[in-house]
């Protein structure tokens, strides 16, 4: 087992374990998750099917509609929300979902922002740890 | 980087305004540290999309809010919300969707909102000014205000605006600031005939397309005519909103910050020229259907974004055609047209009125059908004039699509079956 720590940005600040779930295409929560199972629900993408529920998502960016606020949200009201996100662009779009969520529950979803050949350098089922100033662990 | 606050946000956020206040303050602030922005600044009104969308969060978000003293502190007008708030028994929706729905629209307007109802709030009540910085929500009442009317605001979703309205702040960022508004790409149109640009359905179909083109720039179309109308504005704004991201773009000669090519990019070049032909926008708007003509319909959904007093006029014209030829509805085709209070208000002391309740047209008011539970499993085929619409049927209520014209849509309803002419008029 090795051990290797990369240096993010937290969006959310927040601690995080778990095994990462990866997707290389952006996704949108809206259309794209169930918020009621936390499986990945769009159709279209490779990793549909996949459950996100308490991993650490792994995807390069949000997109689409700013109704995914709303859906994260509601994955974190119904334990069906991921540990953690791992990104390699800042989606606003998220960070509100999860910073409102914060503010009335107390309960966030820790967000990282990765440079690109540390994002790629995760791999599906690493055990990562993450830390409030966006350190991330990982063991392979 | 921590973000230079000012005596007044200090206060907000020590509670000295009251709960809710200091909560939507720390939402905003914590927002400003995640988009980078250096210090906070003043909006002068804003616009709820947070009131559309029913989900256990949101209207748990709002009740929290107004329990806790939440006031608006700028005008605020609230966008449709998920229910017709006097009429929903006649569209068949369940009782406790219906009681939950009031409460979030309560929520709101006991934090101050002013009960517009409304997703074209340009076309209706505190139209915003020239260079006003705005805090507004609904994409495509984003992307009328700034492109069209000047105001500046960036995209607000969910959550985000009503604190914005709460404590009259935002980050200072993005299209707030001058230097970002230049346009970034030109779009031009090089071989379409002025006369297919007097139809509104010309306007749907080019905001699909420059919406699909554009990515995250901000487009400047050259070769508008300079007397477009509010309305073909509005079904630009909504097209280009829904195929694309688009929350501003420049017309040379039509907008105001776009007198020129020059003043439109601030001096530069544009990063790409694309052409449009017509022969694109022939493609965009086949793009806009998944049905065939000769297709039974069963639903035409008109006021997307909603309809105004004009728009309720062109379709009294259009009926009064059809019945002074003996034409009626079919029976087994409903007609809906959604609008907002103010232009209903307009409408119902007009002359026609009666031609568009006696031909069976149900007027729907302060909702949207993406947002009320109205539309029955049994439809399969909707034909609409809005690209909006036509864009997110197929995918939101799992229906077939037809885009056409408002008369082609008004022919159809007549026959029964989807039926539209060549070409995109």
């Amino acid at each position: 087992m090795t051990e290797r720590t990369l240096l993010g940005k937290p969006i959310v600040a927040g601690s995080a374990k778990g095994k990462a779930l990866v997707s290389k295409e952006p996704l949108s929560f809206w259309g794209g998750i169930s918020p009621r199972t936390g499986e990945i629900i769009d159709r279209r993408l490779q990793r549909s099917g996949a459950n996100v529920a308490g991993r650490i998502f792994v995807f390069p960016q949000g997109k689409g509609s700013s109704t995914s606020s709303a859906t994260l949200m509601e994955c974190i009201k119904t334990d069906v929300a991921p540990a953690a996100i791992i990104n390699i662009k800042v989606d606003p779009i998220l960070a509100l979902g999860s910073i409102v969520s914060d503010e009335l529950y107390q309960k966030a979803v820790p967000i990282v922002v990765l440079a690109e050949k540390d994002f790629f350098s995760i791999k599906e089922d690493d055990y990562l740890t993450i830390e409030p100033n966006g350190t991330v662990k990982i063991n392979t | 980087m921590a973000v230079k606050l000012s005596t007044r946000d200090e206060q907000l956020l020590d509670g000295q305004h009251g709960k809710a206040a200091r909560m939507a303050m720390r939402i905003l602030v914590r927002m400003a540290e995640v988009q980078g922005a250096a210090e906070m600044m003043d909006v002068r009104q804003a616009h709820i999309d947070g009131c559309g969308l029913l989900s256990d969060t949101g209207l748990e978000f709002a009740e929290t809010l107004a329990a806790n003293g939440g006031k608006v502190s700028v005008p605020t007008t609230l966008n449709m919300g998920p229910l017709d708030l006097q009429n929903w028994r006649q569209f068949g929706v369940d009782e406790d969707f219906a009681a939950k729905a009031i409460r979030q629209a309560k929520a709101y307007t006991d934090m101050g909102c002013i009960p517009t109802w409304t997703c074209a709030p340009y076309q209706s009540y505190l139209t915003p000014r020239f260079g006003q910085q705005i805090a507004w929500g609904e994409s495509n009442a984003i992307c009328y205000a700034n492109s069209v009317l000047g105001a500046r605001t960036n995209r607000y979703g969910d959550f985000i605006d009503i604190c914005a309205a709460i404590t009259g702040r935002v980050p200072k960022c993005g299209l707030h600031l001058e230097e970002n508004r230049k346009g970034q790409i030109l779009l031009r149109l090089v071989d379409i005939d002025p006369a297919i640009m007097q139809s509104n359905a010309f306007y749907a179909v080019l905001g699909h397309h420059i919406g699909t083109v554009s990515g995250d720039k901000i487009p400047v179309i050259e070769g508008l005519p300079v007397d477009v109308s509010s309305d073909q504005f509005k079904a630009l704004c909504a097209a280009a909103a829904s195929s694309g991201a688009l929350a501003l773009f420049h017309a040379i000669g039509v907008t105001p910050e776009a007198s020129n090519l020059d003043q439109a990019f601030k001096g530069r070049k544009p990063e790409r020229v694309i052409d449009i032909h017509l022969s694109d926008l022939q493609k965009s708007r086949a793009d806009l259907s998944t049905t065939a003509e000769g297709d039974k319909l069963d639903l035409v959904v008109l006021g997307c974004p909603h309809f105004s007093f004009d728009e309720f006029r062109e379709l009294a014209m259009l009926i009064r055609a059809e019945t002074e030829k003996g034409k009626t509805l079919r029976p087994d085709v409903r007609f809906i047209v959604i609008s907002c209070h103010t232009s209903y208000a307009l409408f119902q002391r007009s002359e026609f009125f009666n031609v568009l309740i006696d031909f069976g047209v149900e007027v729907t008011l302060d909702t949207c059908i993406f947002h009320t539970p109205m539309v029955s499993s049994a439809t399969k085929v909707i034909m609409t004039n809005s690209g909006k619409c036509a864009y997110y049927a197929p995918g939101e209520l799992g229906v077939q699509v037809a885009f056409g014209s408002m008369a082609e849509c008004v022919e159809s309803a007549v026959r029964g079956y989807v039926c539209r002419k060549e070409g995109l008029v």
